[in-house]
Formats: C-alpha cells, structure tokens, sequence
C-alpha cells in the first residue's frame, strides 16, 4: 500500500457538516482525491462524523463506485449496457482485458489503468462504448480499435514496452 | 442576474428578453452526452475560431445547448432563424458553415439529413421522418436554450406556471390540476401522481420533503439525462411548483454519478435560480422557502427503488425497506416525502400552463400525455423519441426508427429495462401504453426500448440480465439474493449447450417465486427478461438444448469460426486483428482459422471485407 497523505484530509473534511448525510459525498471526495478509500481516512471520517466504522465500511463497500484498494492512473469504463451489449461490447471488453493481460476487470499492477464495467452511461446511439477518466467517451468501439485507445492512455515509457508495433499501427485503421 | 420580486417580474423579463432578441442568425449545436463523444465539442470551438478569424462574432451567435435526440447522427445543429437542421458535422465543415449563413443561407447540401428511402436531402428537422412523428412538449426546447443560462429558458416562457401557480392557483387546485391530468408516474410503476401527492397532503406531520428520482439505472435508457443536461429548469421548475402545492420546504434531487454532465448543469441551474429569487427565503415574493440539494448516487441500480434511494440519501446503505408504511407517510428521516421521476416534475409546468384537460387529451384512455423513449440497439435512427402514449410499436420501429439496419430482420423489442420483458416481432401493432404493455409481460419501466434483430439471441439476453440483476441485487432479501443466482446459473447452463429441457419448468417455477416474494420492486420484476422470453421463444432455449445450436450464433461454447477459402482473398486483416494467434496463412493466400487456438471472440469476422469468415 501507498503512504497516505493524511494532511489532505482534514481540508475536505472541513468543507462539509460533520453529519451522517453527508457521508457518501465526502467518501466520493475522497476516492476522488486518493483514487481509492485508504483504511486510515476511514478511520478518520468514522471519528468525525461520529458514524461507527463499521457503519461507515459498509457503506463503502456497498457501492461501486468506492474502492477500498488503489485504482489506476486511467479509469476506462466498458459500457455494458443493453445496446451496448447487443451491439458487442463484451467482446471488446475481453479484447481491454486481454490486450492489458488481465484475467479480468480490476487494476493492472502497474497502476496505469484500471478496467471496470459500467451499466450504462448514456450514449446508447453510440454503442459500443467506453469512457475513460470520466470524461472522454470512446464511440462505436470494435476490438480493432482497442489497440489504439489503450495506447493513447499509456504513459510513453509504458507503450514502448508493452504495445505490439503491428498491432498499434493498426489499430487506427 | 438581478433578483426577481414577483411573478410579474418574471413576465416581464420574458417580454424583454423575446424584445431584445435580434434577428441575428444563431447556430445552436447540440452537446449532449452523445454527441460530444461524437465531437461536438470540437465543432464548437471550430466555428467560434471560424468566426473570430473572420471578425463575426457580433454577427452570428453560436449557442451550446442540450441533447436534440438524434444521437445516431450527430453532432448535430440547428442554424436559427431558418432552422435550418444539419447532421453528422465535423470541425473541417465550419467554414462552410459560416459561408452559407453569410451568403444568404443557402444551405450546406452535404450536412442535410438524407432520407434513406426516398435518397432527398431534408431542409428542416420538423421535416426529418426521425422528428415528425414526434410530439417534443418535454424535450421541445432542448434545441433552443442555453441549459446554462437560465435567461434562456425564461424567454421561452420558463417558470411563468410558477408565476401563474403563485397568482392564481391555490395548494388543492394545483394537486387537483395534476390529478385531472392523468399524469402518471413516470419512473416505471406508472402510479397516477396526483394521487400520490393528495395522499401526502393528507399528513399532517411536519417537515415534508419531495424528492426528484434522476437515479437512472437502467441500461439502455437516458431520457432523465438528456432533460437534466438540456433542460434542467424545467425540472426545478416542477419541483418548486410541487414543493408550493405540497408545503415542502426541502427538495433533494438524487442523480447517477455516472452522469457528469447532467450534475454539471443541474449545479449551475440550481445557483441561477437561487441568484434569481426562485429558490431560497420569500421566492418571487411569496412568502414561499424553499430549497433544492443535489445528491449524487454512487453506482448502485437499487438506488433507482425508492425506499432505498431515501436510504442512500440520509448516507445509508442503499438497501430497500417493506412497503407499507410508503413514503408519503413515512420517507426521509420518517417525515412525509413525494418521489417522483425527472420527466414527471418537468410535466408539472407543461400541465399548469397548457391546462389539465389539454393534457388529459393526448394519449390514451388510460395513459395520458406524452413518454420518452430511448430508441436504441439494432435501429437506424438511434435516440431520443417524444411520443403520445398509445403509438404501436411499429410507428416506432419502422417510421421514427428507420427500421432494422443491414435489412435484417426484427426479432424482438426490449421495453423497461431489466425490470421488462422482450415484446417479439409479431406483436409489432401493440400500442404502448402502461396496460397493454404489462399485459403483454413487459413493463413501461423508465422508457428504455432496445430494439433486436435476428443476430440476438433470447438466451443470451435473459442471461445478460439475470447477470446484471444478480450484481445488483442488494442481497437483503433471500429470494431475490438467491433466486437471481440460481435463475443465471441455470440460463448460464443452456447458453454453454448443457441445459436439461426440465430446466425450463425450473425457470419458470423460480421466476414466479422470485416474483412474488421479493421485497421490492427489483426483486418483484426480476424475472421478467427470463418468463418473457420463455413465453415467447420457447423454441430458441430449445434448440440451445435439444440441438446444442445457437440459432443467431451467439453462445461462444455452441459456435465455430471458419474461413471460407474460396472467398478469402488472403489480405491479413484477420492474421493482424487476431487476439490468440488462431488464424493460419501466408498474405494473399487464402487462410484457415485453427479452431484449438481460436477464442471465439469474433474479432476476424469484424474486420473481414470480403466476408470470407463464418460462423457455424
């Protein structure tokens, strides 16, 4: 595990109500901030918004967008939504998790991306799609285009090492 | 902005907005979520350069405004003051553009919609088949105003029902304007509103709160987040109206993380109005507080149910509680509250200004006003459709959606998300309305309508959304936690070629009990996409389990890829494409596939031009 940089805490405890409401918010702020939940953080909201620990633990384990271990430096969220999947999307997400060596979704251990599944963001008429970091949606995904997409994220010392030449040259075709 | 004291103020910012409006041209382009992944965004910025190179900017506006619903052809844009509506634009195409407005208008031929039946090119977008079926009263001004300037919407009439309620309406005559309506909940169960809301008049426990559902789970559908990203006043507007009808003081609005945008603009719509005196302390004078707080969800589908969105809201795990005591009488914090779906509270203005009985005659005898639907999957004109309740399906496949694409043929049409069942092809003349379409074992649900061809399969299908249903089941209750498991291992059998034909009595025993023991809403219609499909195409699990053959070559374990060698022309694309190395052959010479290696994943076929690889 990373060292926790604590001190960022107290700031963004400080913008809110030390009340139970307002414990999903600050537990979005916070895996926004570390890009997960750090058990010591926990431990410093339970204390704060006086809600047990183990109250608190439940709550970041019920929902998925909180993780309890580090995400990657890139988010990229396969849609598997209905016309998502009827239009191909496992396959595509096989091709991310294939071409990232990864059994399935989660983080590589480089910490560059992490691959998780999402059920439906919306952009059904562009389907198969996939959004990275939350912001760049990736339209009408074929597993030809999957080469391309991972290597425009890869840091460039990472896409030299990983990145098969034939299959990158490719992939924008 | 200033701060407005009284509904007359309001009317008269209206008229002087609608005064000061010039005559100026105005390229409004639409950066909704999809078409911003389609490049809208770099459209924008492309025109605003070409008009500054140009010294313009004082002479054509260029506006950013919210979802159009034709996503399928965007990015698209409309040029004011001829609506002149052009589709599939990219950024090279903004000079040309900007040459037509300023070479009196004559059009941009190549950006024209093209009707793929007649091969026209169309001037409007009234006049594209895709909008001129459809009756926009929600989803209207989504092309015309700025979401993120609340100047806009006033101009179009934005919050003059507030202003007529606050004159002219009392609390009874406004829950009695909606009761009239026939407005029904629009979030799935189809509860007639007014009488939700009457029942919560009738507490007499204090504070009440009401509450806007934009938890918009279900896949395939984004109708909640096109309002709340092209129209998000509206939304506020319905709410302030019901907070005034049901003596609120505190709304919360609950909208899915996995919608940025739609946050986005809802933030700045919220803050706007608060600057403008319609929400806060004395709104337009009234004596009326008010306020709205923005929730966001954090990725759970049962939070959509809503005694567990309450749950999620006070900071709970999103899990559902027994019904009765509901939640008028007993919702967040214990208190009074009022659930309703985003396009039901941005109904509630349209039915204040235009009337109840205006309202009440659009639709059917039991479904009034108009639904939004998510046209999606194997269609052509994928989007965003506003229908009155009571069109048939096949005014929605074949004259607003354009048909099946690659002339296939259409299988079945999946309606209600997860909680819905797959109508098939031959019931293709049933009009959708709540009624008719529970009957038929599906459900109105939210408004998601994936549309399947012939390359679907059923089992596949059911499978796909037992799947999702599993990991989204809280686990509170057993036959729901359980059932759901059992119902995916079961169909997960038929799909791999290992079912037994008794498993489709067992699918069908269990689906019932999951039904009717289940403790809420997720539970109680889980079983729809697996019973539908049974009762419709029984056949297709048979042959999955008498043939071990998946008719529409879906089921990874009961298919073969194959290269025909007499097409084949040997270009390689496949050797390339391939994930395990699993096709054989020297460039220009037909290539075999070697069916040890192959992972079925289908990638060859995808990039075959030829279309030398098969399926078997």
């Amino acid at each position: 595990m990373p060292h926790v940089e604590m001190e960022k805490v107290e700031p963004l405890l400080e913008q809110y109500e030390p009340q139970r409401i307002n414990l999903i918010p600050i537990l979005q702020d916070v895996q926004e901030t570390y890009r997960y939940l750090p058990q010591e953080v926990l431990r410093r909201i339970s204390q704060k918004l006086r809600v047990p620990l183990t109250e608190v633990y439940q709550v970041a384990t019920f929902y998925r967008c909180f993780s309890l271990v580090p995400r990657g430096k890139h988010v990229i969220q396969v849609c598997l939504g209905t016309a998502c999947h009827v239009r191909g999307a496992p396959r595509v997400l096989d091709r991310i998790l294939l071409d990232l060596k990864m059994a399935g979704p989660g983080t590589t251990n480089d910490l560059q991306f992490t691959v998780e599944t999402v059920r439906c963001i919306g952009c059904c008429g562009l389907a198969p799609v996939a959004r990275v970091d939350n912001k760049n949606t990736h339209p009408h995904l074929t597993q030809a285009k999957v080469g391309g997409l991972l290597k425009k994220y890869q840091d460039k010392a990472e896409a030299s090492r990983t990145a098969k030449p034939d299959e990158a040259s490719h992939a924008e075709a | 902005m200033l701060k407005l004291k009284s509904p007359h103020e309001v009317k008269e910012l209206q008229l002087c907005l609608e005064a000061s409006e010039t005559t100026r041209p105005c390229i409004s382009v639409c950066a909704g979520s999809g078409c911003c992944a389609s490049g809208a965004e770099n459209v924008l910025q492309a025109l605003r350069r070409e008009l500054e190179k140009r010294g313009l900017q004082g002479t054509i506006d260029v506006k950013s405004t919210g979802c159009h619903g034709f996503c399928e052809k965007g990015p698209v844009m409309i040029v004011w003051p001829e609506k002149v509506f052009y589709n599939g634009v990219s950024q090279s195409d903004a000079k040309d553009i900007v040459n037509s407005v300023t070479n009196g208008h004559k059009p941009v031929e190549k950006l024209l919609y093209k009707d793929p039946n007649t091969g026209q090119r169309v001037l409007h977008e009234h006049d594209v088949p895709f909008y001129a079926r459809q009756q926009r009263i929600l989803f209207g001004n989504n092309g015309k105003i700025d979401p993120k300037d609340i100047r806009d919407y006033i101009k179009v009439g934005g919050y003059s029902a507030l202003g007529k309620v606050l004159t002219d309406f009392s609390r009874e005559q406004v829950v009695e304007a909606v009761k009239r309506s026939g407005l029904r909940g629009r979030g799935g169960a189809g509860f007639p509103t007014g009488m939700k809301w009457e029942a919560l008049r009738r507490s007499t426990v204090r504070p009440r709160y009401i509450v806007c559902n934009a938890d918009e789970g279900d896949p395939g559908a984004f109708m909640d987040r096109s309002l709340l990203e092209g129209n998000p006043h509206s939304v506020i507007e319905g709410l302030i109206i019901g907070a005034y009808a049901l003596e609120a003081e505190q709304a919360y609005v609950y909208v899915r993380a996995e919608y940025p945008l739609a946050v986005e603009h809802l933030h700045a719509a919220i803050e706007q109005a608060r600057t403008a005196g319609l929400l806060g302390e004395n709104i337009l004078g009234s004596g009326m507080d008010f306020r709205i707080h923005l929730v966001q969800g954090a990725g759970a589908f049962v939070c959509g149910e809503e005694t567990a969105l309450l749950a999620s809201i006070e900071g709970r795990v999103g899990e559902p509680h027994p019904r009765p005591p509901y939640p008028v009488q007993k919702g967040l914090w214990g208190k009074p509250t009022v659930i309703n779906n985003v396009k039901t509270w941005a109904s509630v203005p349209v039915i204040i200004n235009k009337g109840a009985d205006w309202y009440a005659s659009i639709g059917t005898e039991r479904s009034k006003g108009t639904m939004v639907f998510s046209l999606v999957g194997k269609i052509n004109n994928t989007g965003l459709v506003e229908v009155p309740m009571g069109v048939t399906l096949r005014e929605m496949i074949y004259e607003i959606g354009g048909g099946i694409p690659k002339e296939k043929k259409l299988k079945a049409i999946q309606i209600g998300g997860p909680s819905g069942g797959c109508i098939p092809a031959s019931m293709i003349d049933l009009p959708i309305d709540y009624e008719a379409l529970t009957q038929a074992g599906s459900m109105m649900g939210s408004g998601g309508m994936v549309v399947m061809d012939e390359d679907t399969c059923m089992v596949d299908v059911a499978r796909y959304f037992m799947e999702f249903l599993e990991e989204e089941s809280c686990g509170k209750c057993f036959p729901c936690r359980e059932g759901t498991q059992r119902l995916k291992e079961i169909l997960n059998r038929i799909s791999r070629g290992k079912g037994e034909e008794s498993d489709l009595d067992l699918l069908d025993d269990a689906g019932w009990m999951i039904k009717e023991t289940s403790l809420c809403g997720l539970g109680q219609t889980a079983p729809n996409p697996v019973l539908s499909t049974l009762r419709y195409f029984r056949d297709e699990y048979l042959t999955h389990i008498r043939e071990k053959r998946c008719p529409a070559k879906v089921c990874r374990e009961l298919i073969v890829y194959q290269i025909d060698e007499t097409i084949c022309d040997g270009c390689h694309a496949c050797v390339r494409v391939c994930a395990s190395d699993a096709v054989l052959g020297e460039k220009d010479k037909p290539h075999k596939i070697d069916s040890g290696k192959c992972i079925k994943c289908g990638a060859c076929l995808e990039v075959c031009q030829p279309k030398a690889v098969l399926v078997h």
